[in-house]
């Protein structure tokens, strides 16, 4: 994995709210087909960080840098929230195809559909297709997000606190699907979480924001007393 | 009835009217802006009022008013915990320039009376004919953007981390709404128009399985609620509005009751 190429360099970077710096001096290396960790107490600037990453905040200092070039770094976000009415009549396979936007007819073409149906199908959500999304359980409204994350193939996806409110099955059940997808697809993953032992199961590396600096490296070397040595989580 | 010339142009507003207020009332239930919609057709009586005193048709006077305001109401209203007293701040204030314009204008209360609860009689082959082409510049921009509107309406969180430029969208899906009150409201009066925005559509959601068969469903449910009062009213000579609302409520309370069924079952 070592050898795997970069996709995304992060030099330096720094986000300073008004009065308030959030990070600085941020310096990160992913390379294709890894899962990193984003781990941090709240507030630490996690999402922000994701934010910059996706091209929403421009960083305060330092530069983002994508590989080969920005064009051919594709991102899926799966944020920590979401707000679809329970009486929407948006069936799974349509919460899907929203992401698949651009200036088209409003209808999807045969590609389109059948770029649905292959994410459903990876995402084991062939058989809810036609379900309601407001009927559907948290398990499965978290696959569909993650499915309309991924419909468009992006090669780096970020699922930023997304599995916080599943319960322990459901959300090893989402995590072993992601690990899949990252076997398979050679997807880059960053998962943002509190959750350390998800986190030492399923990832490679982790990135620990702390009010007072930053530290990375193998997910080995987190150990749960330097998680708990600044309360950093 | 069709003998009658003012019989078939209601008509045919009727139908254009339906078929606007079922398209972007799937948008406006989507989006939760039932409020601000009543607060748009409240705008466009004190446009129309003000349309009467320049001596302008009201339809102009409405379109320049919802268009101009549409814009700083959703600025105002853009923050949820002020919504709700924003919006009504500017309806109080519409409402009383409304008054003051028809009270400048010298009309009477009969006036005032068309303008906010509708008339059958008064729609001309004319009036059909701008109604006609403000619908299809309506339908042209929703046809358009469809994919974006679609995606910021039912998933606004999914739309927003898309990049997608949403307080554009919402500024655009503003100016549409603008334009179909002022459209709408020819034939069921600013006072009502928010009927045929809202209750289609969200009756509609309760039986539709994807939003293209809501935006069907709604368009149909806004006809047969229009063209049954157009009848009725012919008929029993009894405000054409007043049926129009009765049958798209009871619509809507039979699908709460359906609904309320389906989750009982």
């Amino acid at each position: 994995m070592a050898d795997a190429a970069p996709i995304l360099k992060l030099e330096h970077l720094g986000v300073t709210f008004p009065n308030h710096p959030v990070f600085s001096d941020l310096n990160l290396t992913i390379r294709q087909g890894e899962i990193w960790s984003i781990i941090g107490k709240n507030g630490v600037g996690k999402t922000t960080l994701m934010r910059t990453i996706l091209h929403q905040l421009r960083p305060t200092h330092g530069k983002i840098t994508y590989l080969p070039s920005q064009s051919d770094v594709t991102i899926g976000y799966v944020p920590q929230f979401r707000n679809i009415d329970a009486d929407y009549p948006l069936t799974i396979k349509d919460f899907v195809g929203l992401n698949l936007t651009g200036w088209k007819l409003p209808w999807l073409s045969g590609k389109e559909r059948a770029k649905v149906a292959k994410i459903l199908d990876q995402t084991g959500l062939k058989q809810l297709a036609k379900r309601p999304i407001g009927q559907a359980s948290g398990g499965e409204k978290q696959k569909a997000y993650l499915a309309q994350a991924l419909v468009e193939a992006p090669n780096l996806l970020i699922l930023d606190e997304s599995t916080a409110s599943l319960d322990p099955v459901t959300k090893t059940e989402l995590l072993d699907l992601v690990a899949e997808l990252n076997r398979r697809l050679r997807l880059t993953v960053l998962f943002v979480t509190h959750d350390i032992p998800m986190a030492q199961k399923y990832t490679q590396h982790y990135l620990m924001l702390t009010p007072g600096g930053i530290e990375q490296g193998p997910i080995a070397q987190l150990t749960t007393e330097k998680v708990w040595e600044g309360e950093n989580v | 009835m069709f003998s009658y010339e003012f019989m078939r142009n209601a008509f045919a507003a009727g139908t254009i009217i339906a078929i606007i207020c079922g398209i972007m009332g799937v948008f406006v239930i989507a989006r939760n802006m039932s409020f601000l919609t009543h607060t748009l057709s409240e705008i466009g009586f004190s446009g129309a009022a003000f349309g009467v005193f320049a001596g302008w048709a009201p339809l102009n006077g409405m379109l320049l008013f919802t268009v101009v305001s549409s814009v700083i109401v959703g600025q105002l209203s853009a923050r949820s915990e002020r919504r709700e007293a924003a919006t009504s701040a500017i309806s109080a204030l519409f409402i009383g320039l409304g008054i003051l314009f028809l009270s400048l204008a010298n009309k009477n209360a009969s006036y005032a009376t068309s303008i906010l609860f509708g008339s059958v009689i008064g729609i001309s082959a004319g009036d059909v004919r701008q109604m006609l082409w403000l619908s299809l510049l309506v339908l042209v921009v929703v046809f358009v953007i469809y994919r974006f509107l679609k995606f910021d309406s039912f998933d606004h969180t999914g739309a927003r981390v898309k990049g997608l430029w949403t307080n554009v969208l919402s500024i655009t899906f503003l100016v549409l709404l603008a334009l179909s009150v002022s459209v709408a409201a020819q034939i069921v009066g600013s006072l009502l128009i928010f009927i045929l925005l809202t209750l289609p559509a969200a009756t509609a959601k309760y039986f539709a399985h994807t939003v293209g068969g809501m935006m069907v469903l709604a368009i149909a449910l806004a006809l047969i609620g229009v063209w049954s009062g157009l009848v009725l009213s012919y008929v029993t000579n009894f405000p054409v509005s007043f049926f129009i609302a009765a049958i798209e409520a009871i619509f809507y309370f039979i699908a709460l009751g359906w609904q309320r069924l389906q989750t009982a079952e």
